[in-house]
């Protein structure tokens, strides 16, 4: 079966590319990156500050299962309604430093559309160690689990 | 995770990549390796010893000479490392579908 959402990182290269094909029409897709409610139901995410438009800013806020937070934060560079949106991203207290993120949006047919997003990165190492991330955590999760398991058998 | 990082650092220089190249579509011996490259034999050595240690390659003992050859599945694990990622984003798509289909505007 072929993957909806591709993910294209060349090696030595300090960006990368999402890809994504919905079967949702153009307006709907957009809708779903500029309405605080929609961003908070599939980002996990609480936000705190979305401001649509060139010069604007976001900033978004997160609790991870201990109930710490954790914020993102960035400003908007260029905002074309159903077409794209370019932005920073930067987590907040974290060494992973800024992104940039330029999001294309594009009509396929009436009820579908696709999603471009380049991400560039300050380094080589960067990218590489923030695609480590979810990797990091399915083996922290994966230990915990583990570490339950074992502690209960005592 | 110190395994997995020397993976990284060992396809992260291009004469490894390169041996790896050559490697992959027959076994070689360390001087015949050394051959395709102007680098110092020692230098060779060296790259070699590295990509030995994290296991993308494997020495074959043949008499007297020893053959490298190529282990397709420690670079498979770096292929594996992107797919966490991917799949963080894709369940995030497949949310944002799901909620869209169904969301009616409130005008």
């Amino acid at each position: 079966m072929e993957q909806k959402t591709k993910i294209n990182a060349e090696d030595g290269k300090q960006e990368l590319v999402i890809t994504r094909e919905f079967y949702l029409q153009l307006e709907l897709l957009f809708r779903a990156y500029i309405e605080p409610e929609i961003v908070e139901q599939w980002m996990g995410t609480k936000v705190l500050k979305l401001e649509n438009k060139k010069h604007g800013s976001y900033q978004f806020e997160t609790t991870d299962p201990k109930g710490n937070k954790h914020r993102f934060n960035g400003v908007i560079h260029e905002f074309v309604p159903n077409r794209k949106i370019t932005r920073t991203f930067e987590m907040e207290n974290a060494p992973f430093g800024v992104q940039l993120e330029v999001l294309e949006f594009e009509k396929l047919t009436d009820d579908t559309s696709k999603l471009n997003m380049h991400v560039i990165y300050e380094s080589v190492a960067q990218r590489d160690q923030l695609l480590q991330l979810p990797f990091a955590k399915g083996i922290n999760m994966a230990h915990n689990r583990l570490q339950d398991v074992v502690s209960k058998l005592r | 995770m110190l395994l997995r990082r020397d993976v990284f650092q060992a396809i992260a220089d291009p004469t490894r990549r390169a041996i790896l190249l050559l490697v992959a579509s027959q076994s070689l011996t360390a001087g015949a390796i050394a051959s395709n490259f102007d680098t110092a034999r020692p230098t060779v050595s060296k790259h070699l010893q590295i990509l030995t240690a994290c296991e993308l390659l494997e020495q074959e003992y043949n008499g007297r000479e020893v053959y490298y050859h190529f282990n397709p599945k420690k670079l498979k694990e770096v292929a594996d490392f992107i797919e966490p990622f991917r799949k963080m984003w894709d369940e995030r798509f497949n949310k944002l579908e799901t909620i869209m289909k169904k969301y009616k505007p409130k005008k």
